[in-house]
């Protein structure tokens, strides 16, 4: 089953007290590697909070836990917290101003049971080759 | 039980808001063990300061592909040499350090020939570029406190990301004219998501994700009397109209905004939309509008970039003057097109916040960071400084959202004698930088 979805990423509290200090640790993973999905959307992919799931665009790939949105209904909108997963499918197109597009990336998000959500530290050392 | 200092009157160094009652508490053995009145995030920032194991606590570079300790000359030496050897390095940062350092920054890239940018360009760069376009009627969050009767939030979820901005500034708070604080006011927020701040909102207005440009075009249309479609970026006609009705009758409005319209497609041009409206609004009523800064000094990398090149982010100096354009001498497109051969990076950590491909390129070259924390970004430097941090362990000077300048408090040591201030740090790799050119 995969769901098509309309990315974006932004703030969450969580997120910004692991974003002072804590950028290496388990606390910033379970606050950052995680998509935050609308209950229906979850129903149909038929996965529960805490399911690991694959979210692809046409610029990456990133493996990250599913949890029911605190913020729904947002059917068809998926949110990641700003941060090093989100970053791995953003859209790298400054469209000529220099900022990116972090918001409003058509994305793939299917179940992906035994998939491993990667460490802060995996992604920046995949990046010193 | 040994002494213990209290400091009144502290600034938090987190977000824009630059809170300045807080009250800390600092102990004999240097630690903050209080902190009255931060927002959660603020708090952990405080307290991040004695966490010794998330620190960087010596200068680093790297030999055989392992980061070394190393002592602060070697490093700055190395730093020294690595922007001299590039053609085309990168500054980037400067957004959570303060205006001194800020200005040290500027020298070194003219000296070095360098591009400056600071983290506007991946947060409200296209608010300065709308800005620029149209202009954009403003006032302090004093004014606001003490006037505003609508408040609006549109693409801004402060309850997440300035958690004290409504009961501080606008919602909440009592005000030389609003008394009553919230019963004299009205809260609009404008979101794709029911977000935390939506929650609190009298009105809440749930708009089609990336259709901000239509829906503020639509309010801009009403406003102006004209024929608008039963439905705008998923909100219907009569909601439009009982909103624009709400704006217009306003004593004092006010529009802040964030990520969601700069972020989001169309960028600029949606700013330049929520100027527009505001312009429109202002026919009818008194409105004027302010972006959400995010970090707590970016507002002030922007006016001291301005000051001192006349450009307020995205800088080259490769040709020994500053020339300014977002797009070309952006850090992002200057990393992603490969171009640059080296980057300084100071108090801002790119890895957790840029695109992959800029990620990887960052990768591949020299790369110079100065952080009081450890970082994705610190963890792939090639040369790494421990800084003491802004607005804790060092004063200095930020701008508030609104452009106001606070003076922030010293109210500890850094961790040891090794980690020097930003500032410190940047003029003594400047004072390399000429030394090793003579």
């Amino acid at each position: 089953m995969v769901l098509k979805c309309n990315l974006i990423t932004g703030r969450t509290i969580d997120q910004g007290r692991a974003y002072e200090g804590s950028k290496l640790s388990d606390e910033m993973t379970r606050a950052g590697a995680i998509v935050e999905l609308d209950p229906d959307d979850m129903a149909e992919l038929h996965i529960m909070t805490g399911s690991v799931v694959s979210i692809k665009t046409d610029f990456g790939e990133v493996i990250v836990r599913a949890i029911k949105s605190p913020n729904a209904p947002h059917k068809g909108v998926a949110f990641i917290p700003m941060g090093i997963w989100a970053n791995q499918v953003i859209n790298e197109d400054t469209t000529g101003i220099g900022t990116p597009s972090f918001k409003g990336i058509s994305c793939n998000i299917e179940p992906a049971p035994g998939k491993k959500v990667l460490s802060p530290q995996e992604i920046a050392e995949s990046f010193k080759s | 039980m040994g002494e213990i200092k209290e400091y009144t009157d502290c600034v938090c160094p987190f977000c824009g808001s630059l809170c300045d009652d807080i009250v800390l508490k600092v102990d004999e053995n240097n630690e903050i063990v209080e902190v009255e009145n931060a927002c959660t995030i603020g708090t952990r920032k405080f307290f991040s300061s004695n966490e010794l194991d998330d620190r960087v606590q010596a200068p680093m570079i790297r030999k055989n592909g392992k980061l070394v300790e190393t002592d602060i000359e070697t490093a700055i030496n190395e730093a020294a040499k690595i922007l001299i050897n590039a053609d085309y390095p990168l500054l980037y940062g400067f957004s959570s350090t303060e205006a001194g350092a800020q200005a040290v920054g500027i020298e070194l890239a003219e000296e070095v020939g360098a591009i400056l940018d600071n983290t506007a360009s991946v947060c409200h760069g296209p608010t300065i570029l709308a800005e620029q376009d149209v202009g954009a009627s403003g006032a302090t969050l004093g004014e606001i406190k003490a006037r505003a009767d609508v408040i609006m939030y549109v693409g801004s979820n402060p309850a997440n990301a300035h958690p004290r901005h409504l009961s501080r500034y606008s919602t909440f708070i009592r005000g030389y004219f609003r008394e009553k604080g919230i019963m004299e006011r009205k809260l609009i927020v404008i979101d794709p998501r029911y977000t935390d701040t939506a929650k609190l909102a009298t009105d809440f207005v749930q708009v089609q994700q990336g259709k901000d440009f239509e829906l503020l075009s639509a309010m801009r249309a009403v406003l102006k009397g004209a024929e608008i479609p039963e439905e705008v970026a998923g909100v219907k006609k009569e909601k439009i109209i009982e909103l624009v009705n709400i704006m217009k009758n306003a004593q004092f409005g006010v529009l802040f905004f964030g990520m969601g319209l700069t972020q989001t497609i169309g960028k600029h041009r949606n700013i330049d939309s929520a100027v527009l409206l505001v312009k429109d609004l202002n026919s009818f009523s008194k409105w004027i509008i302010l972006p959400m800064r995010g970090h707590w000094n970016v507002c002030g990398a922007n006016v001291v970039f301005t000051w001192q090149t006349g450009y307020p982010y995205s800088i080259n100096f490769a040709r020994g003057y500053p020339r300014y354009n977002p797009g070309e001498f952006s850090a992002n497109d200057i990393l992603i097109r490969k171009e640059t051969d080296a980057a300084l990076i100071i108090s801002s950590d790119p890895i957790s916040n840029f695109p992959k491909v800029s990620s990887e390129w960052l990768g591949k070259i020299p790369l110079i960071v100065i952080d009081p924390h450890k970082t994705p970004t610190t963890l792939i430097g090639d040369v790494v400084f421990p800084a003491a941090m802004a607005g804790i362990e060092a004063e200095g000077t930020g701008y508030r959202m609104d452009a106001v300048p606070i003076r922030m408090k010293k109210v500890k040591q850094p961790p040891n004698e090794n980690i020097l201030t930003d500032k410190e740090i940047l003029e003594k790799i400047l004072k390399k930088v000429k030394e090793l050119r003579k």
